[in-house]
């Protein structure tokens, strides 16, 4: 691989351009892979990418039924940050933010993360407890996380109305500066790249269409729509259609799927320098390097795989934003998308083994995939080699839904009194 | 925005007047009490979450109240029929992965496999 | 000066449809300019001979006007009434002037015509496509100091605005039977056919007036009439019918599912003084039954060497300019096509006086009619010649020609160019349908093919171009019956997409793709060197269309340039999707109203007016409003809380209750359905008496809690918490619906029925006592725990003795709009007895000291009712109730779950932090096992020290043990605790 720096770029800029190669090779599939990852978003493809770095294991196909980045990597609104509850939680969204912190250099690939902090506003005393708890819990468990007062908020994202008169008044913030974006197409690149540079296979365009187990049950590989391909362990990665591939093994995982709709502004000069998000109006806000402010709007109630959604999905998440930042009333919408979210019942992910010898699962990241991507691949790799969960992940299993051991960091701040 | 039809209004009424319920024809255990946790984790929280056809619950919730059950194409958010709550599941053809069922993808993929 | 030349030195004499003596002023970038009345800026600008009105994106290359319609990738204006009223980002295509608009253009400093980012130009080199992923990585710090900010500096075209929008906007919603999307000739005619037959119809365009491309095109003959003509008086009609609405200005933005449509209605952005009372714009929500796409296409422009100049201009927009507005885009203007099109461009101009350099036709034989006509004209032909480069600072001042395949090459001086590729299919409101594409290989474009709605596409936009057959189309898709005639002699199809000859593969030259992005051919090259195969990793990785025209002009290019680098078929590299909105659409339009107050309204409950009179602060709880505290003169909150709390206690407090959830459950099965919802047994609860239930989901854990009374054998009065009373019902009745539905229950929701006010304290009775008529409310008679039908005041009510305080207490309820009336009775008895008014603090305060919980608060949504210490409410005597299962599950049953306890702090001066984290040992390293968090921490005056609740591992068996409680800058030491902290013997509520 051919490494990319400023003074590749320079010699490149001399020549026109005409030196570089592919990013990733696009080979025909082999008759059998040690590991198949289905799904090239980014966490497949991350997987992969740590399999070969970390566990020496690079006869790996992922593959991708679209085009790699296509799913809900390309799709999200790009938020990062670790602050949650729980610790099952906090150990991987900061096992996530650390790696993503050198990931660039790691990849030698620029995914432009940049920790501009992430801002929560807080509405109401509800609010304010709720935020206490993260921080404090935050800060015993070494992540970051602060509260601001209003003015202090004000102060760090100058177009935010804290007028007393607010019809949500803002009694203070928290703000883990580490938080922040990153450009979410590049760390799909990124990956995909040294993954590729590493001997992986990356197939793209081809549809799992079933999933081919032994007379023992265990895994033997996967119909594809370019035929059978073998694999000894096979890792499912495919968001939204995760229930889709699980069910050809035969294994139901608790998911629902939603429409998740954002939508981007016209591109203006620098107005916005961070994230701010609101769980009680309903808006998350940031401006990217281009210039756009990206919205994050909410889920449309009912399952669908369509990636579109209502308008009124729309309108409600900027009837918020406006609320909140009066001065973009005059903003324009440039374009507004849909993904597919992976539900779970308590909105943590589900990363484990399955009843099936073999098949290994990653799944249910819902609304917060993105900012997980490193931490998630990484320790995926490590279920996936090593046929039992890292410890930062071993919280995430599929049984808690049987003991009823759920990290439910929705009911633990959403709950009104 | 869907329109939704209430089999007890009998109108089509904006999504705005509905809510989703889940999915449809999941009973209650009778002897729930007395059921595995494994029964129990399958009853409370395993959903089929069907690409295509699905058979689903909606509330009238700012209309008449009540509860009903739909059809519906996951793919197409089309709507196939909506029925009367405790009516058995209604079968209807498979249209999940048909020809029909327009799929929208960020980009229409190539046709060279 | 006569006012024709007053408008413009370009403003040709006889030529287009606007009126000479009716101008308006307005001022560009401060130099001040006269325009006639439905002048767009760009026409009024170009009549000034102003070519030059913005920069581009990233190499800041100065920009002109390259169409004349809403697909404008370069002529960003900002536009402005007035500081507040400034709005960026604008296409000067679209805006119609107004008197005194300010105009100013962007992304450029200090000035437009010198721009210092134009150096980026220079090291354009180095900035090709995706450069920013290779680069700006070492030292890793230095991308978020250095490099990013700069990025970011660099990037954004317009400034947002700084001031609050005064304007306002407004909402309607609409059903119609038909909808149709455009009001050319196909849209009208559609339209025209479905009136006929008397369906209700939208017909919808984005322009001031109806005609589409009859604006440009004055060739055209529509039943014997002028075209245009034609379609004004067609308008008319429309308008004259009763079942047609006819929406100018107006743009029919997004097509939702089931018929759904989002439209955009511009009321007064084109109006010098707008009425006050006028939106700025409208959002039109509209259900149509059938949708009839109407929508055109959209030229291209030619991909080759420096083609982004200012002067370079789409065939259409320099005729709309001519025949429209009357104005010539220059003196000597070249033509540079692959398309007749061009052609009809050249010989109106021709024929209103521009000389023409020449006619540049990449295409061998454009054929004998067309150059028969030009050579009557006197227009000299280059057919199978290419246009290789082109000259020119701010403006264009030549273009280099060259034979196809080289040589030849000569310089000709013009000073605008104009230029056509063909036409795109404007098929964006079929993709948001979700309908499916097929691509046309003959004529190299795609077209509808499968609809996924009741939907239809006529014209253009399907890819008819005949006339007679788009009129019978349109008819038909109407669904009347008529004739038309119609005749014109322009011909859609044909053309080419991709780079024309001269940026070819091997060249380095800027042929633009994407102007605004500047995405030339090569960087689309160099995407597909780099891997990018998909249509949707080119894109991307280059931005091609994903500027503010949304790739209206680049994709078709860029997929062709794409497909033949991959050297595939263009269906199998893609298309992107079109996504909502068509053209960018204001936030204030889809917020409408929903602004400040409307938001989302406050609820308040009836004697909100009262407390507010009587000096209360108001907290938000859900979307009610509620009295928080009284301050009296001179006091802070906890002055205020501290005297309500010790009043209330000693004396007597009045509280507003009115906002907990109240349902009526009524019916014979209604005590067997509260079995089964709450944990609690009902059959032993005798009328007349209340008692405190709990609800779980299946899944065992706490969901809700209140006081249910008894009021005879088949009707309860049910409370909830306030934030939880909807999705209580909602939950009742999906049982009762679809689980339960041979019980014989009825659930209405009374919590806006019902004022309830609270009188707790040791005088509660005695202030109570005179209005009560109809129960005997003595300790004996009325116990704790006690209800009861009677009247209060005169008025019906129900009277709980109840205590959330732990003292002596009473909730009355009375209907609600009697509410304030008693309320200020009480009050006023009250008062004079030494009671107080008490907000929500002091209520969660003295609930506190009594240990009784708020769920939501000391709960979450992982508690059951064992933790929370209320095990005692969870019969084991019923076979069955909503959470009998959840309950036994292996971790909800396990030693050492957080369980809710009291802590003490050791300093009894010090208050806790709600949310702080508990932990055994403070200096253990991080990250520290925390046992839990507190629920709930007060000064407590009526205990003279702080209290706190909070969840602990395995907590009540650690009652006397030392916890910490790290802050952020200092440990707190607390003690475990029982969590009654007051009259634990609990004597004083039977008082």
């Amino acid at each position: 691989m051919r490494r990319y720096s400023v003074f590749a770029v320079a010699r490149e800029a001399m020549r026109a351009h005409k030196g570089w190669e592919a990013q990733w090779a696009s080979p025909e599939p082999r008759s059998a892979y040690d590991v198949i990852i289905v799904g090239a978003g980014g966490h497949g493809l991350g997987a992969a990418y740590y399999l070969a770095k970390e566990h020496g294991i690079t006869n790996v196909a992922v593959i991708e039924k679209g085009w790699l980045g296509g799913g809900n990597t390309g799709r999200n609104t790009t938020i990062i940050r670790s602050n949650y509850l729980y610790e099952e939680s906090m150990d991987i969204y900061e096992h996530s933010l650390k790696l993503w912190e050198g990931l660039s250099q790691d990849l030698n690939y620029n995914v432009m993360y940049s920790p501009r902090g992430v801002m929560m506003l807080s509405h109401n005393t509800h609010d304010m407890q709720s935020f206490k708890r993260h921080i404090n819990a935050n800060r015993l468990y070494g992540i970051d996380n602060e509260w601001l007062t209003p003015e202090q908020a004000k102060a760090f994202v100058p177009p935010l109305d804290i007028a007393k008169t607010a019809r949500y008044p803002i009694n203070g913030a928290a703000l883990q500066r580490r938080g922040g974006t990153a450009r979410h197409d590049a760390v799909a690149w990124g990956y995909a790249r040294a993954a590729s540079d590493r001997g992986v296979h990356i197939i793209q365009n081809c549809e799992v269409t079933g999933i081919r187990r032994g007379p023992n049950g265990d895994v033997l590989g996967v119909e594809t729509s370019k035929g059978f391909i073998g694999a000894k362990k096979i890792g499912v990665s495919a968001a939204g259609h995760s229930s889709v591939v699980m069910e050809m093994a035969g294994v139901r995982v608790p998911l629902h799927s939603t429409p998740l709709q954002a939508l981007v502004s016209e591109p203006l000069k620098p107005i916005f320098p961070c994230v701010v998000m609101s769980n009680t109006v309903h808006a998350y806000i940031s401006q990217s390097d281009k210039g756009e402010l990206v919205i994050g709007a909410g889920t449309d109630q009912y399952n669908s795989y369509s990636q579109t959604g209502g308008l009124q999905i729309i309108t409600h998440t900027l009837d918020a934003i406006c609320e909140l930042f009066p001065m973009f009333r005059r903003v324009k919408m440039m374009r507004q998308w849909g993904g597919i979210t992976d539900n779970t019942p308590d909105r943590s992910p589900i990363q484990g083994v399955t009843p099936v010898p073999g098949l290994f699962v990653n799944c249910g990241w819902g609304t917060g995939g993105f900012k997980a991507t490193p931490g998630s691949a990484n320790l995926f790799a490590h279920l996936i080699a090593k046929g039992e969960p890292h410890r930062l992940a071993a919280g995430l299993n599929l049984d808690r839904f049987r003991t009823g051991r759920l990290i439910d960091e929705a009911a633990a701040a959403a709950v009104a009194h | 925005m869907l329109l939704i039809h209430c089999p007890y209004c009998e109108e089509d009424r904006s999504e705005l007047e509905f809510r989703w319920a889940g999915e449809a024809h999941i009973a209650r255990p009778e002897n729930i009490s007395a059921i595995s946790d494994e029964e129990f984790a399958e009853y409370f929280f395993l959903r089929n979450n069907e690409k295509g056809l699905t058979y689903e619950r909606w509330r009238h919730i700012h209309g008449c109240g009540r509860f009903f059950n739909a059809a519906r194409d996951t793919v197409s958010d089309r709507f196939l029929m909506t029925y009367k709550a405790g009516m058995p599941k209604q079968m209807l053809p498979e249209t999940g992965a048909s020809e029909e069922t327009v799929e929208t993808y960020e980009a229409t993929e190539g046709d060279a496999r | 000066m006569s006012t024709s030349s007053n408008s413009g030195t370009f403003r040709i004499k006889g030529a287009g449809r606007l009126t000479p003596a009716r101008t308006a002023r307005f001022t560009f970038d401060g130099k001040s300019y006269t325009a006639l009345e439905g002048d767009t800026v760009a026409s009024a600008l170009l009549a000034h001979g102003v070519h030059l009105l913005g920069r581009s994106f990233k190499y800041h290359r100065p920009r002109g006007i390259l169409s004349a319609g809403p697909e404008e990738p370069n002529a960003l204006i900002d536009v402005s009434r007035d500081a507040a009223r400034r709005q960026p980002n604008v296409r000067a295509t679209v805006q119609e002037v107004f008197d005194g608009a300010k105009i100013a253009s962007q992304n450029r400093w200090p000035s437009l015509k010198f721009d210092v980012g134009a150096i980026n130009n220079l090291f354009s080199p180095f900035f090709a496509a995706g450069f920013y992923y290779k680069t700006f990585m070492w030292p890793r710090e230095a991308w978020v100091k250095i490099y990013e900010p700069f990025i970011r500096r660099a990037a954004g075209l317009g400034v947002a605005p700084t001031e609050e929008d005064p304007d306002h906007y407004a909402n309607r919603y609409a059903h119609c039977d038909v909808l149709v999307a455009g009001a050319g000739v196909a849209g009208l005619t559609a339209a025209l056919s479905a009136a006929a037959t008397g369906q209700s119809v939208f017909l919808v365009d984005e322009q001031p007036e109806v005609g589409g491309a009859l604006h440009y095109d004055t060739a055209t003959t529509i039943d014997g009439q002028n075209g245009y003509d034609w379609a004004q008086a067609t308008a008319a009609r429309l308008k004259a019918m009763p079942n047609v609405t006819v929406l100018t200005r107006t743009t029919v933005f997004g097509y939702y599912n089931h018929g759904f449509l989002g439209l955009v209605e511009r009321v007064t952005d084109h109006v010098a003084k707008p009425g006050k009372d006028l939106p700025r714009e409208r959002l039109w929500q509209v259900r149509a039954k059938k949708v009839v796409l109407a929508t055109g296409s959209i030229e291209r422009h030619m991909v080759f060497a420096n083609n982004d100049r200012p002067g370079i201009m789409l065939a259409s927009a320099a005729r709309t300019f001519l025949n429209h507005h009357g104005v010539a885009v220059g003196r000597q203007v070249g033509i540079y096509t692959a398309h007749d099109s061009a052609y009809e461009t050249a010989f109106d101009l021709k024929r209103a006086g521009v000389s023409i350099a020449a006619i540049v036709d990449c295409r061998a034989d454009p054929g004998e009619a067309l150059l028969a006509e030009a050579r009557g004209l006197g227009i000299s032909v280059l057919s199978g010649h290419s246009v290789t480069d082109t000259g020119g600072r701010l403006r264009i001042s030549s273009m280099t020609v060259a034979r196809n395949g080289g040589g030849d090459a000569r310089k000709i001086a013009v000073d605008a160019l104009i230029v056509s590729a063909g036409w795109t299919p404007s098929v964006h409101l079929f993709s948001q349908s979700r309908g499916k594409l097929r691509f046309d290989d003959v004529n190299q474009r795609f077209l509808p093919n499968i609809y996924a709605q009741d939907c239809v596409s006529v014209g253009g936009c399907n890819g008819t171009d005949d006339l007679a057959e788009l009129i019978d189309e349109a008819i038909a898709a109407g669904g009347g019956s008529f004739a038309l005639s119609g005749e014109n002699r322009f011909e859609w199809t044909g053309g080419m997409i991709g780079a024309a000859e001269g940026a070819g593969p091997d060249t380095t030259v800027k042929a633009f793709v994407d102007f605004q992005h500047d995405v030339t051919a090569k960087d689309i090259r160099l995407a597909v060197r780099e891997g990018m195969h998909s249509i949707e990793h080119i894109k991307r990785f280059t931005t091609n269309g994903m500027a503010s025209d949304q790739g209206k002009l680049s994709n078709m290019h860029g997929l062709a340039i794409a497909a033949e680098m991959l050297d595939r078929p263009i269906p199998q590299v893609g298309l992107t999707t079109f996504r909502a909105p068509y053209t960018p659409v204001t936030y204030g339009t889809l917020v409408g109203h929903s602004r400040g107050e409307l938001f989302d309204p406050a609820r308040k409950t009836p004697m909100h007016a009262l407390e507010a009179g009587e000096g209360a602060e108001f907290e938000d709880v859900g979307n009610w409003k509620r009295a928080w505290y009284y301050p009296k003169r001179g006091e802070d909150m906890l002055a205020a809380v501290n005297r309500e709390c010790r009043t209330v206690r000693e004396v007597a407090g009045v509280f507003n209750g009115s906002t907990l959830g109240k349902i009526e459950v009524v019916g014979p099965d209604a005590a067997q359905f509260l079995n089964l919802i709450y944990t609690n047994a009902w059959g032993s609860l005798k009328p007349g008496k209340s008692r405190y239930g709990i609800m779980t989901r299946e899944d065992g854990f706490v969901y809700d809690d209140g006081v249910v009374g008894r009021l005879a054998e088949d009707r309860f009065h049910v409370t909830t918490t306030t934030g939880g009373a909807p999705r209580v019902l909602h939950h009742m009745e999906d049982y009762l619906q679809t689980e339960f539905p041979h019980l014989r229950v009825w659930l209405t929701s009374t919590t806006e029925q019902w004022a309830v006010i609270a009188v707790q304290g040791p005088k509660a009775r005695e202030i109570i006592q005179p209005f009560v008529e109809g129960v005997d409310i003595s300790n004996e008679a009325f116990p704790h725990m006690s209800v009861a039908e009677c009247s209060v005041m005169g008025v019906p009510a129900r009277l709980f003795r109840v205590s959330f305080t732990g003292e002596l207490g009473y909730e009355i309820n009375v209907p609600a709009d009697y509410g304030p009336a008693v309320w200020k009775a009480i009050w006023e008895r009250a008062e004079p007895m030494g009671a107080c008014l008490y907000g929500t603090e002091t209520m969660h305060v003295l609930r506190a000291e009594k240990g009784y919980i708020i769920v939501g608060q000391d709960t979450d949504g992982t508690v059951t009712p064992y933790d929370a210490g209320l095990g005692w409410a969870v019969s084991s005597k019923k076979p069955d109730f909503v959470g009998i299962r959840g309950l036994k599950r292996p971790d909800l049953v396990r030693e050492g779950r957080k369980q809710l306890v009291g802590l003490l702090t050791k300093d009894p001066a010090l208050v806790l932090e709600e949310g702080g984290q508990i932990v055994a040992d403070p200096n253990q390293a991080k990250p520290m096992t925390m046992l839990g968090h507190v629920t709930s921490a007060y000064w407590s005056e009526n205990c003279g020290r702080s209290i706190a609740l909070a969840l602990v591992a395995g907590g009540r068996a650690r009652i006397g043990e030392t916890l910490y409680v790290p802050l952020k800058d200092r440990t707190i030491e607390v003690e475990v605790t029982d969590m009654v902290f007051f009259d634990k013997d609990g004597g004083r509520i039977h008082g």
